[in-house]
């Protein structure tokens, strides 16, 4: 009698244990994939079908209709389709990329040197900050007031600057970080658009891919931090003796060791890119749409074109979902180092 | 003697090149995300705060931006914007104030606690009542608008969605975490399953989630008729609809929480419990002392991170419900969108601001009372 509630070692479990995980596990489970199932099914109907109340098995309650599919494949729509699928398998792991990229060598930073920023410098930049939008706004051109607000800086920096010898630490530098996404989009979206238009870099990759890099890099960052923390810091050392300059150290001892957790956050920040959908709505006007704003355009005058948009949902989960599958064991593996910590 | 000086020469100019590299690399490796960071962050910040203290007019050929200081934001406080985001507030009865003396009281402890240590600094001392003040204010408004008479305002119902789903959605996601890294066949095709709600863009999620709680064509309808419940409707009742937009969050981002804490378990090492399990210690022992310090850090990032995020809710509320009935689901995003719709952009970004204030509060109440703690004294 016992043996059904003894488990024969750590990890496996009882019995018992076992079909209580199974229906816990699959309770769960279900609650996942019947919204995926309902999508799956809306996207074979026709409008009547779904007008005239719930249908929940094809063939048996109702009959499956190719009309969505073929609209957004082959028909009136699938030009857009193609061209913001597209856009979106360019923009996405473009942006997830260069965050990673950045965002790693940042947190690298972040765990190894010590920076002490002194608040007497922050306070001073920004107050020549204000300064230039100052000038700005009296009517001098830009170039000049921004000319004259970095001398003013460089110059304060050197004499008052100096004597406030109260420093922040990487901590408070990690936050300011992680606060640069505590604005609602939608507070920032216009001062964005008017940046990217004076920049003339509306409706490009670029302007998509500069937003999505500086919106992800604090994700990156904290995501990083915790990895790079549980790096041992004897194996860089004996390397540092051996003469590796810090580059070296960093691109052979620190990336390799870091690989898993850098798929992981890769997964996510390019999880993040391809679904956002405001800052596209802005920065986007014909050629760079991404497919997020597709669907929202399926809420058209008639109403919500419900299957148009659970084909589109469908489509556009296919490539991240195979990513997802061929990621999934370093993301297991990856985190595994991230918590080592302590 | 010559030659060898020769044959030096080149070795110490590359040392003194790499050596001033090396210094460099300070800069090299942070400046990039600094500067990345301050480019699409100074002139978006300032220019929303020049917007929350300005009217916003069309006028002949563009608009024009008035200054009129801290209108916007007094509003916020008065009449009738004041209840859509401050709420309606009800005179309290006794729970409330039992609820409200109880934080009163845990805060004067945690001051009083501060003040008897030895050291105490003047900057630390005003931080700390700044803190105290706040959250004085913020349960007020969370007790007299939840009780009795109240009604919920923009701000309250954040909170309300952003702590109560965080609260399901790390539950879920480390009870789940902890049922797929044991040994059974099988777990890898769950945590592929489990991570599929994360991989749909919200705007998607949200229209899901307004096909499955449609009253009379969703899969549900007959569950309902069935309890006798076809006349109830979620829309029409407020903690109804706050409900159904609570279940879509908690399952889409269940999901995050979920992954990181499988690979947090996953890290452990085995041979302390083993040696726990040796001992004679309980499956409650082994998680309290052993699992629960080794996956602390790891969810407090995580915890950080959710809660910067959804105190942004928007898409939710704004596509399965309007933000209805009445404003009861309205999220402070939301709200800043309503006015930003009507053109009122003053308006909205001074609701952004607030949403910054509320979000900077709780975040910095994180880091430096809950993640230090927790994170130095293990």
């Amino acid at each position: 009698m016992k043996r059904w509630f003894q488990s024969k070692s750590i990890n496996t479990p009882s019995p018992i244990g076992a079909i209580f995980s199974y229906l816990v596990l699959g309770t769960w489970a279900l609650l996942i994939l019947f919204p995926l199932y309902w999508l799956i099914i809306t996207s074979f109907k026709i409008s009547s079908q779904v007008a005239e109340g719930p249908f929940y098995i094809p063939f048996v309650d109702f009959n499956p209709a190719l009309d969505a599919w073929k609209y957004i494949l082959v028909g009136d729509l699938s030009r857009d389709t193609l061209r913001n699928f597209t856009n979106t398998i360019i923009v996405a792991p473009a942006s997830a990329l260069i965050a990673l990229a950045l965002g790693t060598t940042a947190a690298y930073a972040l765990v190894r040197f010590d920076y002490r920023p002194r608040v007497g410098a922050v306070v001073t930049f920004i107050g020549c900050v204000l300064l230039s939008i100052g000038l700005t706004s009296l009517g001098l051109p830009w170039q000049v007031s921004l000319a004259v607000a970095v001398a003013v800086f460089f110059i304060l920096l050197q004499t008052i600057g100096r004597r406030f010898k109260r420093a922040l630490g990487n901590n408070d530098i990690a936050f300011w970080m992680i606060s640069q996404r505590m604005l609602p989009p939608i507070a920032v979206v216009i001062p964005i658009y008017i940046l990217f238009q004076r920049l003339h870099l509306l409706d490009t990759y670029a302007a998509l891919i500069i937003t999505y890099v500086a919106s992800n890099l604090p994700i990156v960052i904290w995501l990083m931090r915790d990895y790079v923390s549980t790096i041992p810091i004897e194996l860089e050392e004996c390397a540092s003796i051996d003469g590796a300059s810090r580059y070296r150290i960093f691109s052979s001892i620190v990336l390799p060791l870091a690989v898993p957790g850098l798929v992981a956050t890769f997964l996510f920040v390019l999880v993040f890119t391809w679904n956002e959908y405001l800052l596209a709505l802005f920065l986007s006007s014909a050629k760079v749409q991404t497919l997020p704003l597709t669907i929202a355009a399926q809420n058209a005058t008639r109403g919500p074109q419900w299957w148009n948009m659970s084909v589109l949902i469908l489509i556009m989960i296919v490539p991240v979902i195979v990513i997802a599958i061929i990621l999934e064991r370093y993301i297991t593996r990856g985190l595994l180092i991230g918590a080592v910590k302590g | 003697m010559d030659t060898t000086h020769e044959e030096q020469q080149p070795v110490q100019l590359h040392t003194i090149i790499s050596g001033a590299a090396d210094r460099m690399a300070r800069s090299v490796f942070l400046l990039p995300t600094v500067l990345t960071l301050l480019f699409l962050s100074i002139f978006p910040l300032l220019a929303s705060l020049y917007v929350s203290l300005a009217k916003f007019d069309i006028a002949p050929g563009g608009f024009k931006l008035t200054f009129v200081g801290l209108g916007n934001y007094e509003k916020l406080f008065r009449g009738s914007e004041g209840t859509h985001f401050l709420g309606k507030f009800a005179p309290g009865n006794a729970i409330t104030w039992i609820i409200f003396g109880g934080v009163v009281i845990a805060c004067a402890i945690f001051l009083a606690r501060y003040v008897r240590n030895a050291r105490v600094s003047v900057s630390g001392l005003i931080g700390r009542i700044l803190f105290i003040a706040g959250l004085a204010l913020i349960t007020w408004m969370l007790v007299h608008t939840l009780g009795g008479g109240g009604r919920l305002g923009t701000a309250s119902t954040t909170l309300v969605y952003v702590f109560v789903g965080i609260f399901f959605q790390y539950i879920l996601g480390l009870g789940l975490a902890m049922l797929t890294v044991q040994n059974l066949p099988g777990r890898r095709f769950f945590r592929v399953i489990f991570l599929l709600p994360m991989m749909i863009t919200p705007v998607g999620v949200a229209y899901m989630f307004r096909m499955l709680t449609d009253t009379s064509k969703g899969p549900f309808t007959p569950i309902w008729q069935s309890l006798g419940l076809i006349d109830f409707s979620w829309v029409n009742n407020a903690w109804g609809a706050r409900t159904a937009i609570l279940i879509g969050d908690i399952w889409q981002w269940t999901p995050f929480m979920f992954i990181v804490l499988v690979a947090a378990l996953e890290s452990q090492p085995v041979e302390p419990i083993e040696a726990a399990t040796v001992d004679g210690a309980n499956s409650w022992q082994i998680f309290q002392h052993i699992t629960w310090p080794a996956i602390l850090p790891v969810s407090m990032t995580l915890i950080l991170i959710r809660l910067i995020e959804a105190f942004k809710i928007v898409d939710l509320p704004n596509v399965m419900t309007n933000g209805g009935p009445g404003t009861a689901t309205q999220s402070l995003t939301y709200h800043a969108y309503i006015n930003w719709r009507a053109l009122n952009l003053g308006g909205s970004a001074a609701v952004a601001y607030m949403l910054l204030f509320l979000v900077t509060f709780f975040a910095m109440i994180f880091v430096n009372l809950i993640r230090q703690r927790t994170v130095e004294t293990l």
